[in-house]
C-alpha cells in the first residue's frame, strides 16, 4: 500500500483513537503515578507499642520535667510534663532532644588522638590510659597540676568531680561562671549570707528589667515565659531596658533603649530620685535603722549620680527616670530583674549592686512579688574524701585561676582568667585538664587566647557526647551518655525557686558511651589507694541512690524536690540588715562600670552579643531543627547578619544585605548587613551560639562565633569577665 | 451532615495570643518533630523550607525609637469559605485535599497529590510548601520518625493537619475507654501543647465549654486577611492596633476592623 498524506493521517488518527479506547494509557499513567511514589529509599518509620516516660531535661540549666513520648525502643518525640508543678514546660531546646539524641555528631565510642587522627579504643583502655597518665604525674609531685572545668557546680556528678581532684590532690576545680555566679555574690555581700535570689516576676506588678532576657533565654526559659504571660493575663508591667529592641523588649509595655554599660548608673540614679523624693519602704522609720550604710549610700547616689548626670550618661530623658522611679516606688510588689541576656556572662558585680539597690529601697525581699532570697539544695552529704600525704600538701596550693584569694577574694572560680594564666607561664602550669559539661572552648570570649592556652595544656580529656570545639582538641575521648541515656540530679538555681529534679534514663545507651559519674568513679579506682577509697561505691546509680535516699518518694512521684525549706539565712549575720554599703564592699572600690575594650576613635561602632531562643549558645548546640527556624536574616548560606540603626548604616554606605568587614580590638570577620530600626545608632549586634567549627554539617561553619571578635573584661570587683561587648568599626567591601 | 446532628459537629481552631508569643520557635520545632518535616543542611533558602507552622516578624515600620516588632505564628489557616469552599480545596484536580465537615479540618492526601501546586497559588497564607526534593534523614535519625505520619515523598505537597492523628488518638483511647466524646485538654495539636508562653489556645470553635469559644469573642480578635472570604479559623489577639491592621491591607485612612 501506498502511503500518501490521507493514508497517513487517517491511519494515525484509527491508531490514536484505538488506543484512546484501550486500556493501555490508562493503565500506564496508573502504574507511572504508582511508581513514582513508591520509592523503597523513603523510610517508613516502624511502628511499634507507644509508651510516655518521664524524665528531667538537662540541656541548658532550666531543669524543666518532660514528658518522651517512646515507638518501642525508639525517642519519638519530646513534649512538656503535663503537671502543676512550675518547673514542667519545655523549650525549643528540649523539643529537639530526639534530635540530638540521634544526632551524628554523638561521638559513638571513646577516642584516643594518635597522630592528629581519632583512634577508636575501648572504655576500659581509656580509663587505664589516663590512671597510667595521672599516676606519673602525682608520682612526679605534680598532683596539683590537674585541673577540670565542670559546666556546673550543682549536683552529684559535678561534685563527684571535684571530689577526684581533692583526693588526688588538686585545688583546681573550676567551673563555667554564669550570671548565677553574680546573683550569689550580689546577695552574700549585702544580705550578710549565702543565698540565692528567687524573683517571684509572676506575681509582680512592676518587673523591670536592666536587660535580663526574660523571654530570651534567661534561667529557666520555659518557666520564664509562664511567668511573663501570667503578668500579661494580669494586665501587670514589664520595663526593659536596654538598647536593642529584644524579643522581651518587644513584649514589654515599655522599652527603654540606654547606652549599654550604663544600666547600673540607670539604677543609681533611680535610687536618688526615690531617696530624694523620700519614696522609699517604711519612709515613716528612719531607713538607717533598718538597713546598714543607708547615709553613706544616700551621700554617694546625691553627690555623683543627679538626674542631669544620669540622663548624660545614659541617654534616658530626666522625665523618663523620674517617672520610672516613680512608678516603681508607687507599685504594690515591684521587681527589679538583672543580669543581661541569658545570663551566659556573669557582668559586673557593681551595676548589679545598683540594681539590686531598688529591691532594697522598695523593701522586696521575701515578699509575694519580690526576691525570695533562698538557700540552695544542700543534699549531698557524703563523708570527706580520704586524703594521703601527697594528696594533703598539694591540695592546699594556691588555685591556678587565684579565686578566693587577694584581689579575686570574692570568687570561688575564675575560669576566665585561667587562658591568661596558661599563656603567660613558659609551660602550662596545667599539666592534666578533665573537661566535663562543658564546652569552653567555644562559650569564652577571645577564642585566640583561649586556643593558644588548650594548645599547650599537654593532656585533655573530654567528656563530652558530641564532637564540639573542645572535644576535637583533647587526647581522650570519654563520650557521656545523652541525657535521655542516664541517671542524674538537676539543680536548678536560676532565677526560680531552687529544685532538685531527677533525670532518668529513657532507652538505652545507643552507642559505647559511659556516664561521666561512673567514667570518674572506674579512674578513681583505677588509681587505687586513698583515692579509690574515696570513691566507696560501685557505680554512679548507687552514688545517686545513696544520695537522695532521704527523698526518693517524692523523687519517683514528682521527678522534683523543691527546696521548701523557704526563707534562708539571708540577714543573720551581726547587722541582721540590708547593707547598702559594709567593710566588704568598701573594699571593692564601689561603682566602677565596666566600659568596652576598645579605642572610641579607631572603633566608633559598639558591638553587643544577643541572645535568642532559636539558637543555643552554651554547652548544648543547636540541633538542625532549631537551625531551621533561623531567620534568613540572622543566617543565609553560611552568612551571619549583624543588625544595625539604618542610619548608622547609611553614614557606613551600607544597605541591606550588604558585605562588610567587621573589625573589632580583637578579631576581624566578614559580615552581611541587616537593617534594623530596633537598634541605638550607633550600635551593632550580632547573635551568639552560631560559627560551630565541631559538630555536624548542618550547623559547621553557619556564621561566626561572636567570642572570636569579643574580648574578656575583667571585673575588677569581682574578677569575673564583665564584657558586654566590644568597640568596633565596619567597611564595606 | 445532617441537620439533626448539628450539635455533634465540631469546628476546630486556635486563638493565638500575640501579646504572650515570644518568637521563641517552640512551636515550629514541636510541629517538625511531631509532623516528620524534613530538614536541609541549608535552611535559609526560605522559599523552599518547609514549615508547616511559621512564626513570623511583624514590624510596624517605625523609626527607632518608636520601632515596634511583633511575632505571628502562622499554621494552615483550615478555611472554612463559603460551607467547605477553602482556597486550595476549590482548586484541587486530584480532590488530596478536602475539607471535613465534622472537624472542619482541611485535609491533605499526599498519595493523592501529583504536584500541580494549584493549592499553593490559591492559598493565600502561603501555608502550603512543596517537596522539591526527596526528604533525607541522616543516618540514624530516621529513628525518631513519628510512625503517625507518613513521610512525604518528592513532588508532593504538603501542609498542616492540625496534627489530626492527635485527634484519632484521643477518639481512639475514649473509645477504648468506653467513652464516645473527648475532653478539650485530649486533643491539642503539637504547637498548643509545646507553647512554653501559653500563647496557643486550640479547641472547638463550636462548643461553649471550650475556651477558644470565649477567647475569639474578645475584641482584640482578628483573623488574617479576613476580607478575602477565606473565613479562617485561626484567630489572633493582639492589645497592639498596628498588630491587628497588620493582619489585613487596610487603605491607609480607613479604620481596621472593629
Amino acid at each position: 500500500m501506498k502511503i500518501d498524506r490521507r493514508n497517513f493521517l487517517s491511519l494515525g488518527a484509527g491508531a490514536t483513537a484505538g488506543l484512546a479506547f484501550s486500556p493501555l494509557p490508562w493503565k500506564l499513567m496508573d502504574d507511572s503515578s504508582i511508581w513514582t511514589q513508591n520509592w523503597p529509599w523513603a523510610p517508613v518509620p516502624t511502628d511499634g507499642e507507644a509508651s510516655y516516660v518521664d524524665t528531667v531535661c538537662s540541656l541548658c540549666s532550666g531543669g524543666c520535667g518532660i514528658t518522651i513520648r517512646k515507638i518501642g525502643d525508639r525517642v519519638v518525640k519530646a513534649e512538656k510534663k503535663d503537671s502543676d508543678n512550675a518547673n514542667s514546660g519545655i523549650c525549643i531546646l528540649g523539643l529537639s532532644s530526639p534530635q540530638l539524641l540521634y544526632s551524628p555528631s554523638r561521638i559513638k565510642t571513646p577516642l584516643k588522638k594518635v597522630e592528629d587522627k581519632w583512634v577508636k579504643i575501648s572504655v576500659k583502655q581509656a580509663v587505664a590510659e589516663i590512671a597510667e597518665k595521672l599516676k606519673g604525674l602525682r608520682k612526679d609531685k605534680l598532683s596539683h597540676t590537674l585541673a577540670c572545668i565542670s559546666g556546673s557546680s550543682a549536683g552529684t556528678v559535678p561534685a563527684l568531680f571535684e571530689r577526684f581532684l581533692t583526693a588526688y590532690g588538686s585545688p583546681n576545680f573550676i567551673t563555667v561562671p554564669s550570671v548565677k555566679d553574680i546573683y550569689k555574690l550580689v546577695f552574700s555581700l549585702t544580705c550578710g549570707a549565702s543565698c540565692i535570689p528567687a524573683f517571684d516576676i509572676a506575681n509582680s506588678d512592676f518587673v523591670v528589667s536592666f536587660g535580663t532576657g526574660l523571654l530570651d533565654g534567661w534561667g529557666n526559659p520555659a518557666a520564664a515565659f509562664k511567668a511573663h504571660s501570667i503578668l500579661k493575663d494580669n494586665k501587670k508591667q514589664l520595663i526593659q531596658i536596654e538598647p536593642r529592641l529584644s524579643n522581651t523588649a518587644a513584649k514589654a509595655d515599655k522599652w527603654l533603649p540606654i547606652i549599654p554599660g550604663t544600666e547600673g548608673v540607670l539604677a543609681l540614679g533611680m535610687a536618688n530620685v526615690i531617696i530624694g523624693k523620700q519614696l522609699y519602704f517604711n519612709k515613716n522609720v528612719l531607713f538607717d535603722s533598718v538597713t546598714e550604710g543607708f547615709e553613706e549610700f544616700k551621700a554617694l547616689v546625691e553627690k555623683d549620680y543627679s538626674l542631669e548626670a544620669v540622663s548624660n550618661i545614659t541617654g534616658i530623658k530626666q522625665e523618663d527616670i523620674t517617672a520610672l522611679a516613680e512608678d516603681f516606688m508607687k507599685a504594690q510588689s515591684p521587681v527589679a530583674l538583672f543580669g543581661r541576656g541569658e545570663g551566659s556572662t556573669p557582668g559586673s558585680l557593681h551595676e548589679m549592686m545598683a540594681v539590686n539597690f531598688l529591691n532594697a529601697l522598695a523593701g522586696n525581699f521575701n515578699k509575694t512579688g519580690g526576691v525570695y532570697l533562698l538557700s540552695e539544695p544542700d543534699y549531698i552529704n557524703w563523708t570527706h574524701p580520704v586524703l594521703d600525704d601527697a594528696a594533703y600538701y598539694n591540695i592546699n596550693a594556691k588555685r591556678l585561676d587565684g579565686a578566693g584569694e587577694g584581689k579575686y577574694f570574692l570568687a570561688k572560680h575564675l575560669l576566665n582568667r585561667l587562658p591568661e594564666v596558661v599563656n603567660s607561664s613558659k609551660t602550662s602550669p596545667i599539666n592534666f585538664l578533665f573537661v566535663t559539661d562543658s564546652n569552653p572552648f567555644y562559650t569564652m570570649a577571645d577564642t585566640k587566647l583561649v586556643e593558644e592556652a588548650f594548645k599547650k595544656i599537654p593532656f585533655i580529656v573530654s567528656f563530652s557526647s558530641y564532637m564540639d570545639e573542645t572535644a576535637s582538641m583533647a587526647d581522650i575521648i570519654l563520650p557521656n551518655h545523652f541525657f535521655l541515656e542516664r541517671y542524674q540530679d538537676i539543680v536548678t538555681t536560676c532565677g526560680l525557686k531552687p529544685a532538685v529534679g531527677l533525670s532518668k534514663p529513657v532507652v538505652n545507651p545507643i552507642f559505647n558511651t559511659i556516664h561521666s559519674g561512673d567514667a570518674i568513679i572506674s579512674i578513681a579506682k583505677a588509681l587505687g589507694g586513698t583515692i579509690a577509697e574515696s570513691f566507696p561505691w560501685d557505680n554512679y546509680e548507687t552514688c545517686l541512690q545513696e544520695t537522695l535516699e532521704a527523698k526518693k518518694d517524692v523523687m519517683d512521684k514528682e521527678l522534683f524536690w523543691i527546696d521548701e525549706s523557704g526563707v534562708s539565712n539571708a540577714f543573720a549575720d551581726s547587722s541582721g540588715k540590708f547593707e547598702f554599703i559594709n567593710d566588704k564592699t568598701r573594699q571593692t572600690k564601689p561603682y566602677i562600670f565596666v566600659d568596652a575594650q576598645g579605642e572610641k576613635k579607631k572603633y566608633p561602632l559598639t558591638l553587643i552579643r544577643f541572645d535568642s531562643m532559636r539558637i543555643a549558645s552554651g554547652y548544648t548546640a543547636n540541633s538542625p531543627f532549631m537551625t531551621k527556624t533561623v531567620a534568613d536574616t540572622v543566617i543565609k548560606e553560611n552568612d551571619i547578619f549583624i543588625e544595625i540603626n539604618p542610619k548608622t548604616a547609611a553614614e557606613y554606605n551600607l544597605a541591606e544585605r550588604s558585605k562588610a568587614l567587621l573589625t573589632t580590638p580583637k578579631g576581624k570577620a566578614q559580615v552581611r548587613v541587616h537593617l534594623y530600626e530596633g537598634i541605638m545608632p550607633g550600635i551593632i549586634s550580632m547573635p551568639s551560639g552560631l560559627g560551630h567549627t565541631g559538630y555536624d554539617s548542618y550547623l559547621t561553619g553557619k556564621g561566626i562565633n561572636i567570642n572570636e571578635l569579643i574580648g574578656q573584661i575583667e571585673d575588677p570587683a569581682s574578677g569575673f569577665d564583665a564584657a558586654w561587648g566590644i568597640r568596633a568599626v565596619l567597611a564595606r567591601v | 451532615m445532617s441537620k439533626g446532628s448539628k450539635h455533634k459537629v465540631k469546628k476546630f481552631g486556635m486563638v493565638i495570643d500575640l501579646d504572650k508569643c515570644t518568637g521563641c520557635g517552640a512551636c515550629m520545632v514541636a510541629c517538625m518533630s511531631e509532623n516528620n518535616v524534613p530538614f536541609k543542611e541549608n535552611e535559609s533558602k526560605k522559599l523552599d523550607s518547609i514549615t508547616w507552622m511559621r512564626v513570623y516578624k511583624l514590624e510596624n515600620g517605625k523609626s527607632f525609637p518608636e520601632a515596634d516588632i511583633c511575632f505571628l505564628p502562622r499554621p494552615c489557616m483550615h478555611c472554612e469559605g463559603d460551607r467547605g469552599h477553602a482556597p486550595c480545596v476549590s482548586v484541587c484536580p486530584a480532590i488530596a485535599t478536602d475539607y471535613d465537615h465534622n472537624t472542619g479540618i482541611v485535609s491533605q492526601i499526599y498519595t493523592r497529590c501529583f504536584g500541580c501546586r494549584y493549592c499553593m497559588a490559591a492559598c493565600p497564607y502561603h501555608a502550603r510548601y512543596f517537596n522539591w526534593r526527596d526528604p533525607v534523614w541522616p543516618e540514624g535519625m530516621e529513628k525518631f520518625l513519628n510512625p503517625n505520619v507518613s513521610p512525604r515523598m518528592r513532588g508532593v505537597v504538603e501542609k498542616c493537619s492540625f496534627c489530626h492523628h492527635r485527634y484519632q488518638l484521643a477518639l481512639d483511647k475514649a473509645y477504648a475507654e468506653g467513652r464516645d466524646k473527648i475532653e478539650e485538654d485530649e486533643y491539642q495539636t503539637a504547637c498548643a501543647h509545646a507553647c512554653p508562653a501559653n500563647a496557643i489556645t486550640f479547641g472547638d470553635l463550636n462548643n461553649k465549654k471550650h475556651s477558644v469559644y470565649r477567647l475569639k469573642k474578645n475584641p482584640n480578635t482578628f483573623r488574617l486577611l479576613e476580607r478575602l472570604g477565606t473565613n479562617p479559623k485561626v484567630y489572633y489577639h493582639s492589645s497592639r492596633e498596628w498588630v491587628r491592621r497588620a493582619g489585613d491591607n487596610y487603605l491607609k485612612h480607613e479604620a481596621a476592623k472593629a
